[in-house]
């Protein structure tokens, strides 16, 4: 028997005290002023002092009470879904919109257990071409359909 | 009649091609929201937000306001023929709905949802415009310590109606706060948490905080086990209800309505709360309690009115005092910020064309509804055929695009995968996204009010407690955290969320 009783309250408490203690450390520098002139360190020192409280005590709960570990955690999803949004954003500006649509279709439509090679292929086409024509077209926005890598 | 006079105004408005068609636009996308399994509407508005920058703020908060209540009643087909609730608040629809769908009798309930929702927001828009302007008028005399005890309540109040551990949601305001407080400090001019980011400059945009957490995260939350949905594919007839069916069905609307309404107006409520309490007290005072579960017709009848209500009603403390009651109210405000109004009290009087022209599109946009649903309901049946595994990925692309688009930035699109992973393991640690939204949008402003109260009370924070409504609000807020850790009532509170 592990000492973590509940690791959805253990690492939900880590969580929030990691998070205090960044925000913390990163508003040391500011200047924290008076209750009459509040500097703009005074807000957020409270405010993470507070969250490091509550994740203590969340943590400590995670010890303490025994609950179901979480379930069915989907690491494929996970990343596949992370990484196609950040291949989308690294190819939109040089590789252009078409490109950055087919490849974050391809890369997320990949987790999926349903997952079939050409209903994706086509869903992949049919949407770079939509959004070519609707997005860049008809609604202006300032996105290359063919980015410099393509020569465009 | 100065009534009459508002409402001239509004219709003015509401009534140009333009807005109608904007109108009949945000409700049909709501609609397809609502009925499209695994995108809420809080992701939807998000997404579409970039759309809109670009529109009149009227036209922009119409289609959004269309687009919110228009999910409610998508999200009652989806429950009642797949027994799959489109949005959270038709979670006890799907339980009486699609038993009455498997016993042939579909065509019935959608068209009990349909006219019960028409009924209902006819009657909570009728209150919008009459409790409206009392409120805003003593918003007017709000100082800065009351506002800031005004959303004090109105966290706490979310914390409340959150699912779950009431820590892990006052956790997640206050990290929502935190996060808010990301770019340059107004008073001081210092770039805060901003690590010499220059896109960190002006902030985190909430579109990307809300996309993140609530587009890719439930995104990725739904691909943990996926299910083959099972379509209720027969021919759906008996669509129009009987006289002995509107019988039965006239008094759960009216409760429904009346009870939404209210809880509506609440902070922190809205509609999932809305539908939750109507059901439970349907199913109390009915006097058939033991066919609920098995196909009763009040089961359908309560909740969907109560949503539709609770869904606008939530708009009243957004517009008259610039709270936000659900994350969805919070893109609201975001919204109008962008547009250049500063949400509050001052909105009806500085802009009372947009304010009226927003509250009697909704009547129009009700009826559209009806319209769109009843007649359609083939299309929309149609459209839950399309699998989830062809939907998720475009709903990313969308989502992608609205992102990059806000300021022509990759940077952005890192930042909305980053809260798309945030929100993620939150999820699974049995931390709702919704409060930490609601506390990002507030954090800014409540740092200011606090700043503002102090700089009057020459640094005495007495002054949230000497002032009798700031008082009366911390009280309010007080009982309710009171009441919620009493371990009674908190029973009760975990019984009604049980269903999701």
């Amino acid at each position: 028997m592990s000492i973590i009783k509940s690791q959805k309250d253990f690492f939900a408490g880590l969580l929030f005290i990691l998070f205090s203690i960044g925000f913390l450390w990163l508003a040391k520098d500011y200047n924290f002023g008076s209750a009459r002139r509040m500097g703009p360190a005074f807000f957020p020192i409270v405010l993470a002092s507070a969250l490091l409280v509550i994740g203590v005590i969340i943590g400590i709960r995670g010890v303490a009470v025994t609950e179901e570990p979480p379930r069915g955690f989907t690491f494929k999803g996970l990343v596949l879904v992370i990484v196609g949004t950040l291949l989308f954003g690294v190819l939109v500006r040089h590789a252009g919109v078409v490109v950055a649509t087919a490849v974050l279709v391809a890369v997320s439509a990949f987790a999926s257990q349903h997952f079939k090679l050409m209903p994706t292929l086509v869903l992949a086409v049919g949407l770079a071409a939509f959004c070519a024509v609707v997005f860049v077209y008809l609604l202006g926005l300032p996105m290359p359909i063919r980015g410099p890598w393509l020569g465009g | 009649m100065e009534l009459l006079a508002n409402l001239y105004i509004g219709l003015e408005v509401a009534l140009t091609p333009i807005n109608l068609l904007y109108c009949l636009g945000g409700v049909f996308v709501g609609t397809l929201v609502g009925v499209l399994p695994g995108l809420g509407p809080t992701a939807t508005i998000a997404m579409l937000l970039p759309v809109t920058f670009g529109l009149p703020p009227v036209s922009a908060l119409i289609m959004l306001a269309g687009i919110y209540y228009g999910a409610q009643y998508g999200g009652s087909t989806t429950a009642i023929l797949i027994n799959l609730p489109g949005e959270s608040s038709s979670v006890v629809t799907a339980i009486d709905g699609y038993q009455m769908a498997r016993q042939g009798r579909a065509g019935l309930a959608l068209s009990t949802a349909a006219l019960g929702s028409f009924f209902a927001g006819s009657v909570a828009t009728v209150l919008l415009v009459l409790f409206a302007p009392p409120l805003a008028e003593v918003a007017l005399k709000f100082g800065p310590s009351e506002y800031f005890s005004l959303m004090v309540l109105g966290l706490v109040a979310s914390v409340i109606l959150a699912h779950g551990s009431l820590l892990k949601a006052v956790a997640m305001i206050i990290l929502g706060l935190l996060l808010g407080l990301v770019g340059t400090d107004v008073t001081s001019g210092v770039p805060r948490f901003s690590f010499d980011v220059p896109e960190l400059a002006d902030g985190i945009n909430f579109v990307i905080v809300a996309m993140g957490m609530f587009g890719l995260g439930e995104i990725i939350r739904n691909l943990e086990n996926e299910q083959v949905r099972d379509v209720f594919s027969k021919k759906i007839t008996g669509l129009w209800p009987t006289l002995a069916d509107l019988k039965q069905i006239v008094a759960p609307v009216l409760r429904g309505t009346v009870l939404g309404s209210a809880l509506g107006i609440l902070p922190g409520g809205g509609a999932m709360l809305a539908s939750f309490a109507a059901y439970s007290l349907e199913k109390r005072v009915s006097r058939n309690s033991a066919n609920f579960g098995k196909g009763a017709i009040e089961g359908v009848a309560a909740p969907e009115s109560a949503n539709n209500a609770g869904a606008q009603t939530s708009f009243i403390p957004m517009l008259t005092l610039g709270i936000p009651s659900n994350p969805v109210m919070a893109l609201m405000i975001g919204a109008m910020i962008i547009q250049g109004i500063q949400p509050g009290p001052q909105v009806m009087t500085e802009q009372p064309v947009l304010f009226w022209g927003v509250i009697v599109s909704m009547w129009i946009g009700n009826f559209f509804l009806v319209v769109l649903n009843l007649p359609m309901i083939g299309l929309w049946v149609r459209m839950l055929t399309v699998p989830y595994h062809l939907l998720y990925p475009a709903i990313l692309v969308f989502c992608a695009i609205g992102v990059f688009s806000l300021n022509n930035a990759d940077f952005d699109v890192y930042l909305m995968a980053l809260f798309g992973v945030l929100g993620y393991v939150f999820a699974k640690l049995d931390c709702e996204p919704a409060p930490l939204l609601l506390g990002f949008i507030l954090g800014p402003m409540m740092e200011e009010y606090l700043r503002r109260a102090m700089v009057l009370s020459h640094g005495d924070p007495t002054i949230f407690v000497s002032r009798p409504i700031s008082l009366t609000m911390l009280i309010l807020a007080a009982i309710a955290l009171a009441v919620v850790l009493l371990p009674m009532i908190r029973k009760t509170r975990e019984e009604a969320f049980q269903e999701d």
